[in-house]
């Protein structure tokens, strides 16, 4: 018979109640894979959630449902070799067959010359506070009333429809070796995205926020900024595309500026194959890539972003500063690349903060005589890795600014364009904000106003 | 459904056979016969019908529910390095619940008889829950029940019956092969498995058991320039197959790999493309994906009646009583189907996650658009369309779930394009342009959310001059508007250059889920084109 219903099955060691996995209960699964092991050491990575979201679209509740799953992944190390395994199946007899097929399948791997020891024990920053209870324990009611906020008005109208997504996570993660490594971190998220269309096709806006607790979620002043947006965006212009001084607002410059973090790679950047590698070998540590109003950060603990204090290898995280006053300060190195070129290894970030400035959104519009203001972009490919070039679209709220102030909706333009070039090209900075994104937030950005961004072409899409 | 415990048994069979050193060739593989799929077995069977009594015993009015288990494995190398090996295995069941007219869907991975009544009872509170919200009540098309209904992709070898060392030993040996050529510094080789056992019922009576199975073995060759100043990558050299490991096999990896090298190699001294207008011919493994964002996309029902505005965006195909039979979408050359049944297709599946056995349906006839991708609750959405038509109202069968964590919606089935009458394929089109770029494989691709305008790259340009190939280009990208472009296709290739291009990893929806689907693609022209420079000097 199939373990699925029977009556002596082994019970799973998470307890049912647990939202998501406790830091007890997780230590318990990493032991019990530590004593399990054969092999000379071995990894084990607990990793659990439970989701609540509701979708509403076309003025109508679309899809709910809460979703819960908690993982576990077990690599073994053989002399120069390792393989992982990972199961969602945390019965004790199911954790000891993930440990002995992890071995099997070790032994039949080739040596990775680069293999490295797991990690002994570490300190940790306290992310305690990453965690909010009556998030974890939201109920149904809760958001479908949150979605009522933005439902009930846009049916009683006939002007406007609204689409949006609410979603709030409890997630856990552990991380434990032979070697005496145990990490546990936990934290809950909160996420509200809106798009709000007029009837007649021509106008679309969007907002959003992220926050820790679903009580920092300001469901009222979501739906007035994508309302306004929508509003303000009806019947759009065509402008000719070139090069125009742009104001972007925080969740553009996420959208763009938080792709750079995989380029610090110093491996890839000393192997001739990044935009920081240099002509004749090395990399561009400690050279000015940027305009010198710029500091791009990693911090998990950071109030506003706080994130776990470890990566996936339980590297302990700190403060890392990516490019300090325009110059590049640091590189991504990676465990095995500080082991071949005697590098300190700084672990993979959790998160991204652009430091602002003074400048508010008004300052800017007011200081600018001709330009483009934008809300999000949409749709970025890399199109050169040499120069960290991407293509991509504005999207719900692109206006033109003349002579200090926003003077007509125009039409969604496509850009050429690389972060870089943008961090150049910088002329102010603003007040910054959690970025909302498609899901929960880890970036920190400022609202910015830079010249000479490159629009291609036009867009008829609304 | 094989149990976890029976898997373990089969892998070490399995090790076991390759422990002898017996090879694992193609021709003794071809002996084999497809898989046939078992009916479900009586535990899972209980649970799902548990799961879906549960349901309307606390009212819902319609259930159903998955249990599927996703095994995947995968190989990472880079050159003469294992980076990782990696094997996961995800099973859990997924109820989705309607009660007055609203969804509820719960997931949870304890499969026991408690765990899956707690989930039922999750589905229906939160159904109940979104009621104060509701506005106007889900209506499902008729489907027949299908008690008892079985189906298998068509693969002959489970790649999951194939050793580690097996599969690391042909890794690196593409690497190896790759790396003999001059000026080539880096490769990478991945090989990506996955198969799917997808159990399903329903409060109309279905119960269905399928298996799939999803290969892919993405290849990256980096060729540096000596000075270390410049780099070119080719890559996009294999496609994604609902096959199985007799896929990996037939793609002749190891002779390719020296091919797809030189091609790096030659791409770095390639000249930059002079920006203009061009005629593009595009190949299969390029056209792939601009019919997949500037077609497939837009022709989802859902995306034209706004039900993805906040993320994946709507369609200038729309309102559907204005564009169904009206709009022009391209040239007469233009035939685009739907269907969810070729031999080797991604997204191909006997019953999808509604219970429903997908048809072949027209999108686009003549270059006049005709129909959208539909799910059970969409497709009485076009009732009126359909009843005009002559046609009963059912849908095309492509809800799809990612996950048994995840809930079921309108996903893209194969979406391709048919032959065209004249027996020509990729050489004929060549010898028969004057200017243009060849473009092969994917590269960057980028639409607007109404998929309006889009930009695509590629992995591989040659320029024609006088109907013969003179050369590499680079930094190429082609800009359009959709029904522009498509309007600008003024030459075919026939049956006989029909190949399949797929992608592993289509996202969609929030919480955002990925499919896989397959586009089944001849060659074909289009005049002059807006052809950009992406290259630019830091």
């Amino acid at each position: 018979m199939s373990r699925f219903i029977d009556p002596h099955a082994p019970r799973s060691l998470l307890l049912a109640d647990d939202v998501v996995i406790s830091r007890a209960d997780a230590q318990r699964v990493i032991e019990m894979v530590v004593k399990l092991s054969k092999a000379d050491a071995v990894q084990a990575v607990v990793r659990s959630s439970r989701t609540r979201n509701v979708r509403f679209a076309a003025n109508q509740l679309s899809t709910a449902g809460i979703i819960e799953d908690t993982t576990l992944v077990v690599t073994s190390f053989i002399g120069k070799k390792h393989a992982a395994v990972t199961t969602n199946d945390l019965s004790p007899e199911s954790i000891e067959r993930a440990v002995r097929k992890a071995e099997a399948i070790t032994r039949l791997a080739p040596d990775d010359a680069e293999a490295l020891p797991v990690l002994g024990a570490q300190t940790y920053a306290d992310s305690s506070a990453a965690w909010d209870q009556a998030t974890a324990d939201l109920d149904a009611a809760s958001v479908t009333a949150a979605a009522n906020t933005a439902l009930a008005p846009a049916r009683k109208g006939t002007t406007l429809t609204v689409a949006g997504f609410l979603v709030t996570g409890a997630d856990a993660v552990a991380i434990g070796t032979s070697a005496g490594l145990f990490a546990y971190h936990r934290n809950t998220s909160a996420n509200y995205t809106l798009t709000v269309r007029t009837t007649d096709g021509t106008g679309s806006g969007w907002s959003g926020e992220d926050a820790v607790a679903w009580s920092k979620l300001n469901f009222a002043k979501v739906s007035a900024e994508a309302i306004e947006k929508a509003e303000r965006s009806r019947n759009p212009v065509a402008i000719e595309p070139g090069r125009y001084t742009v104001i972007l607002e925080p969740q553009a410059v996420g959208d763009l500026v938080g792709l750079m973090p995989r380029y610090f790679n110093a491996r890839s950047a000393d192997e001739g194959r990044s935009p920081f590698a240099k002509a004749g070998g090395g990399n561009k540590l400690g050279e000015a890539i940027v305009n010198p109003m710029i500091s791009l950060t990693s911090d998990p603990t950071n109030p506003m972003v706080m994130t776990s204090p470890f990566d996936g290898d339980g590297m302990p995280l700190t403060k890392q500063s990516w490019i300090t006053n325009g110059t590049l300060s640091t590189m991504l190195v990676p465990r095995s690349w500080a082991a071949r070129k005697n590098l300190v290894a700084t672990g993979n970030p959790n998160n991204i903060i652009l430091g602002g400035g003074s400048m508010s959104r008004d300052a800017m519009i007011a200081s600018t005589q001709r330009g483009v203001l934008v809300t999000r972009l949409w749709y970025l490919r890399e199109t050169d890795p040499r120069t960290m070039s991407y293509t991509g679209l504005t999207r719900d709220g692109t206006f033109l600014i003349e002579n200090g102030k926003i003077t007509k909706s125009i039409k969604n333009m496509r850009f050429n364009e690389s972060p870089l070039f943008l961090l150049n090209n910088i002329e102010a900075l603003g007040p910054v904000r959690r970025t909302a994104n498609d899901g929960p937030g880890t970036q920190i950005m400022p609202i910015v106003k830079a010249r000479d961004f490159n629009f291609t072409s036009l867009s008829d899409a609304v | 459904m094989t149990t976890r415990r029976d898997f373990v048994a089969t892998t070490a069979l399995a090790a076991g056979a390759l422990a002898l050193g017996r090879p694992q060739d193609a021709a003794a593989h071809s002996r084999l016969v497809p898989h046939v799929q078992d009916r479900m077995d009586a535990p899972t069977r209980d649970l799902l019908l548990l799961a879906i009594d549960s349901c309307k015993r606390a009212g819902a009015s319609y259930a159903d529910a998955r249990i599927q288990r996703v095994q995947r494995n995968s190989i990472f190398t880079r050159e003469r390095q294992i980076l990782d090996v990696v094997d996961s295995d995800t099973m859990g069941c997924g109820i989705r619940a309607l009660v007055d007219g609203c969804w509820g869907f719960a997931a949870t991975p304890r499969l026991t008889a408690e765990g899956i009544q707690r989930a039922a009872n999750e589905a229906v509170a939160t159904a109940k829950a979104n009621r104060i919200a509701r506005d106007k009540s889900v209506e499902l098309a008729p489907n027949p029940a299908h008690p008892d209904a079985t189906w298998s992709s068509g693969f002959t070898i489970d790649p999951f019956t194939i050793s580690i060392e097996e599969k690391t030993t042909l890794a690196l040996a593409v690497n190896t092969a790759a790396m003999t050529v001059p000026g080539v510094r880096f490769v990478s080789t991945q090989f990506n498995f996955l198969k799917e056992e997808r159990n399903y019922a329903n409060t109309d009576g279905s119960v269905i058991a399928q298996t799939c199975v999803r290969t892919y073995t993405p290849i990256a060759i980096t060729a540096v320039s000596a000075d270390r100043s410049d780099f070119a990558i080719r890559e996009s050299v294999v496609q994604p197959t609902g096959r199985g490991w007799e896929s990996v096999l037939e793609n002749d990896l190891v002779v390719n790999a020296k091919k797809w090298a030189e091609e790096a190699a030659e791409k770095l001294k390639a000249k930059s493309v002079e920006p203009g207008r061009y005629d593009l011919i595009l190949a299969p493994s390029n056209l792939g994906l601009t019919l997949h964002e500037s077609v497939g996309h837009p022709t989802e029902l859902d995306r034209a009646y706004g039900y993805e505005a906040n993320l994946a965006g709507t369609s200038f195909v729309a309102p559907p009583e204005k564009a169904l039979g009206s709009l022009k979408f391209g040239s007469p050359l233009m035939n685009i189907y739907g269907d969810r049944s070729q031999p080797g297709g991604c997204a191909t599946i006997g019953y999808d996650d509604d219970g429903v056995k997908p048809d072949e349906f027209d999108i686009i006839k003549d270059g006049i658009f005709v129909d959208y991708q539909t799910t059970r609750e969409q497709a009485m959405w076009l009732d009126w369309w359909y009843k005009k038509r002559g046609m009963a109202t059912r849908s095309h069968g492509c809800s799809y779930a990612d996950s048994w964590s995840s809930v079921a919606f309108q996903r893209m089935p194969n979406v391709s394009i048919r032959p065209g009458a004249k027996d020509i394929g990729w050489n004929d089109l060549i010898a028969a342009t004057d200017r243009g770029i060849a473009i092969m494989g994917r590269g960057s691709y980028s639409i607007d959310q109404q998929r309006y305008n889009g930009q695509f790259g590629g992995a591989l340009f040659l320029e024609v001059r006088g109907g013969k190939v003179v050369g590499q280009l680079r930094d190429v990208a082609y800009q359009f508007r959709t029904p522009d472009f498509w309007g600008a296709m003024d030459m075919i290739g026939g049956q006989k250059s029909y190949e399949l291009y797929a992608t592993f990893s289509d996202g969609k929806g929030q919480p955002g889920q990925a499919n896989a689907v397959t586009h089944g693609c001849v060659p074909t022209r289009h005049k002059q084109i807006n052809v950009i420079n992406t290259g630019r000097k830091a």
